[in-house]
């Protein structure tokens, strides 16, 4: 019976990796699964192929809700889409929500997006073990002795002999019977990390595409939060200067005038200098611009920062292009140029909010 | 041999009680086998939609995998599954406590109660489960003989339209038994000929020859007016199947997928009624007579979590067992007929209570003869809507987000009607099978006010193109504007169109 499911699960993934059927590729889409962190709606990718079909267009079509609220109160996040009456066909099913903490959301992430471990640098200086039980096994030290799981034991060896008396249930446990909690040495580094965010906030980085921007740090940080025990997280905005600001202004703020993508970095490699020496750090810079450097010199010195002075510093370099209607791009077409090939540094464009977790896996995918 | 030994004993025992109690309360059901499942196996058999033996489809993978995801994510989970036939089956979910294992039977028999006395479900097939297996054989035969990937976009182009199916059909005989082909009769129109008042000069005015071809001309233009098919048939997928160029396998599978969607249809008609009933008789069997004292607090757990609404959704569970009592209490005060909705004392109203204490009587009688919609057209009342805080709610553009729209008794009723109608689907029907003339397929979507999500129109038109094989259309409104949309296998067009 399993074995079917099996096929027709493995022909879905083969079509969700483009292997065949290039007729369906364009109905794939990103399906989200909701979950709630705290009081925050999280949505955890899950590929779909959606057959189309004639339908009414969501958002003309509405529908009927059940709670509080006023007229012209906005639904959480999460709800609406959904609606009703097309319920389905599977009978009876419970949907609970539940709250996910934030490493099982890291996980769920890595397995949706296949990201492997990261491996901080300077391994041998900074990792830690721990011991983490794993599993039962017939021999061990008594102390590691597991009482239910013998017991257990001894029950079914007394059955499967017929020893056993229901009306006088002793149990017994013979030597045999014992069994033992077993571990594993589990690498954990031990070591600090930095996460440096620059953001140009030029005029042309509208709500949207901040919007973009958070939802993707919010995710890189609970990934690196995974793998360091301690993560700290450091914000800088930039037109033509740089100055370093706290998460919320990082997000809300928004000012024109010129770029001086260049600024930003001399304020984050002062920072690198002066508090988190890569010998005890390991330090991530990320970068989000809609492209639009002030001039070409300005960008050649950004070139020379990067290679002389930051990327043998950090850990991964990460640019992150934002499509905006005004920006030229000409940013990330510099940068594949010159730093592209070096190995420590990741570019992406990311042109929508659709696009937020191809960008993730080219970030986070290097397992830098 | 007794199928029910399957089951461990202690719930062997627990199952046979609570039967007790369902037919104590007069629920008549089919005899049902309960399995108790693991999580893999019971996600996997609710990916194929109750049916273990379903054929092979890369979309019931799809189901799967969210499924599992979604139980490994501890964010759903299926503690049970009915499947509508005789004998009806029930799958446990082997992991679920004791007290939710005796909650879910008592909801079971419910649900099997509904499928075996409401009406919607007269003309479905009992014996599905064996249909299914059937179903699953013919298709490996061809994709054995064919090709998987062949027989695999075929269906996938079939599924693409399984929604066209006449929903209300089963219920209502509205074809002739055989269509007058010929068009012969009273109705033929004869050549008149030239006027002519001389009997002898007839042969000379209106030779026979020149008669019969005006015959003709006659018969061929009374041909083309007749209207192929003659009434709008909703059931495009019958359409299709008597009509289309199908290979022989070809319509073998089409009829397969609209053999399924037909047996689905009445359970997504009855969603909450259903689910409400299944819900208001596993609390009242419960409560009154299976659950221990041990068991509340589990219990009570559970059974909010059933109910528990959210903004955004409908919980047919709260809505349906909230619509059930409300029935039963009104029947049992007498708060109904003209008496009752002339009366315009609210306090009278308040303090109504004739005991008549018929409300049982009442359920059993609803249960039978309505479904969601007439359900909800009859029952949902102004008190009710307020009381369970109902709203419409909607996209707002400017704010680019969902809002609360309506709280208004009318228009909430409206969108709710409006949502069950049809399954929630537009109603399309196969205006012209050949239309002007052109052996082209002429479709016109009935537009109520929603617009069709139209980049799906289109994809799906060009489905219906690759059954039919000649050029198809499709005549919508799209932001008031009557539009025709036409895939010739080639390309898509639309032009404006206003009937």
């Amino acid at each position: 019976m399993s074995l079917k499911i099996k096929q027709d699960h493995a022909r879905f993934r083969d079509i969700v990796r483009g292997r065949i059927k290039s007729n369906l590729k364009k109905y794939v889409q990103k399906g989200e699964m909701v979950g709630k962190k705290g009081k925050d709606f999280i949505t955890i990718p899950i590929p779909t192929i959606d057959i189309p079909h004639f339908r009414f267009g969501e958002r003309s079509q509405g529908g009927v809700g059940q709670g509080d609220g006023e007229p012209g109160d906005p639904l959480s996040p999460g709800d609406g889409q959904a609606g009703s009456g097309q319920a389905g066909q599977g009978e009876g099913q419970h949907i609970l929500e539940v709250d996910v903490p934030l490493d099982e959301l890291a996980d769920i992430l890595g397995e949706e997006l296949a990201l492997p471990r990261i491996e901080p640098r300077g391994k041998d200086r900074i990792i830690a073990t721990r011991l983490k039980y794993t599993g039962v096994a017939p021999s061990g030290p008594e102390s590691l002795r597991h009482f239910k799981r013998t017991y257990k034991q001894a029950l079914r060896r007394q059955i499967a002999s017929g020893s056993y008396n229901w009306r006088r249930p002793v149990i017994v446990p013979v030597r045999e019977d014992r069994r033992y909690r077993t571990w594993k040495q589990v690498p954990l580094p031990e070591t600090n990390a930095v996460v440096i965010y620059m953001m140009d906030v030029s005029g042309s980085m509208g709500d949207e595409q901040k919007e973009i921007v958070r939802i993707e740090s919010f995710w890189i940080d609970t990934w690196l939060r995974k793998h360091y025990k301690g993560l700290e997280s450091r914000y800088i905005i930039h037109d033509a200067v740089a100055r370093e600001v706290d998460r919320d202004t990082f997000f809300h703020t928004r000012e024109s005038g010129g770029t001086m993508i260049s600024s930003a970095y001399k304020l984050a490699l002062e920072m690198i200098e002066t508090e988190y020496a890569p010998t005890s750090w390991n330090v991530y810079p990320f970068h989000f611009s809609d492209g639009d450097n002030w001039s070409a010199d300005d960008t050649r010195l950004c070139v020379e920062l990067l290679q002389k002075r930051i990327l043998p510093a950090v850990n991964l370099f990460c640019y992150g292009q934002v499509e905006s209607p005004y920006g030229s791009g000409q940013f990330i077409k510099d940068l594949k140029e010159t730093v592209g090939p070096r190995e420590n540094v990741a570019l992406s464009e990311i042109a929508d909010k659709d696009a937020i977790y191809a960008s993730i896996k080219t970030f986070l995918g290097t397992g830098k | 041999m007794d199928k029910h030994t399957q089951l461990p004993s202690h719930l062997h025992d627990i199952r046979n009680r609570v039967e007790g109690y369902a037919r104590a309360y007069g629920l008549d059901f089919f005899d049902t086998v309960f399995e108790v499942l693991g999580f893999d196996e019971i996600n996997m058999v609710a990916a194929y939609g109750g049916f273990p033996n379903r054929y092979p489809h890369w979309r019931f993978g799809m189901d799967y995998e969210r499924l599992s995801k979604g139980y490994e994510y501890g964010l759903s989970k299926i503690y049970e599954m009915v499947i509508n036939n005789d004998p009806s089956y029930a799958y446990l979910l082997e992991s679920n406590m004791d007290v939710d294992q005796k909650l879910v039977m008592a909801h079971v028999f419910g649900h099997v109660d509904f499928f075996k006395n409401n009406f919607m479900f007269r003309h479905t097939n009992r014996k599905m489960m064996d249909q299914m297996a059937n179903h699953a054989t013919r298709v490996r035969r061809y994709q054995d003989k064919l090709g998987v990937e062949l027989v695999e976009d075929f269906i996938d182009r079939c599924l693409s339209i399984e929604n066209l199916i006449d929903y209300q059909s089963p219920y209502v005989k509205r074809r002739p038994d055989r269509p007058d082909v010929e068009g012969e009769g009273a109705e033929r129109q004869v050549a008149q000929g030239f006027k002519n008042e001389r009997e002898y000069m007839r042969e000379y005015i209106n030779p026979r020859e020149f008669m019969q071809e005006q015959q003709r001309k006659l018969d061929e233009e009374a041909a083309r007016k007749k209207k192929f098919p003659e009434r709008a048939e909703r059931d495009v997928l019958l359409f299709l199947l008597e009509h289309a160029p199908l290979e022989r396998w070809e319509h073998d599978v089409l009829s397969i997928i609209r053999e399924e969607a037909y047996y689905f249809a009445p359970q997504g008609q009855t969603k909450i009624m259903n689910e409400g009933w299944a819900t208001y008789w596993h609390s009242k069997i419960m409560t009154e007579k299976a659950l221990d004292a041990s068991e509340v607090i589990d219990y009570a757990d559970h059974h909010s979590g059933t109910l528990a609404t959210h903004p955004g959704q409908l919980n047919p569970y709260k809505l349906g067992v909230e619509l059930w009592r409300d029935i039963e209490d009104r029947w049992n005060k007498g708060r109904f007929g003209k008496e009752y909705d002339e009366c315009d004392s609210f306090v009278a109203r308040k303090h109504w209570d004739k005991q008549l204490g018929v409300g049982r009587e009442k359920i059993f009688e609803v249960r039978k003869h309505y479904n969601d919609v007439t359900f909800i057209d009859e029952f949902l009342s102004l008190e009710f809507c307020i009381q369970q805080r109902l709203f419409t709610f909607g996209y707002n553009e400017k704010h680019q987000r969902w809002e609360i729209m309506e709280r208004e008794f009318r228009k909430v009723k409206e969108k709710l009607l409006h949502m069950l109608t049809n399954f929630g689907q537009p109603l399309i029907a196969v205006e012209d099978g050949n239309w002007e003339n052109r052996g082209e397929l002429y479709l016109v979507h009935k537009h109520d006010g929603v617009d069709l999500k139209l980049d799906y129109a289109r994809d799906t038109l060009r489905h219906v193109q690759s059954l039919w094989r000649r050029p198809v259309n499709l005549h919508t409104k799209v932001e008031g504007r009557g539009t025709i949309f036409r895939f010739d296998g080639k390309e898509h067009s639309d032009r404006r169109a206003d009937l």
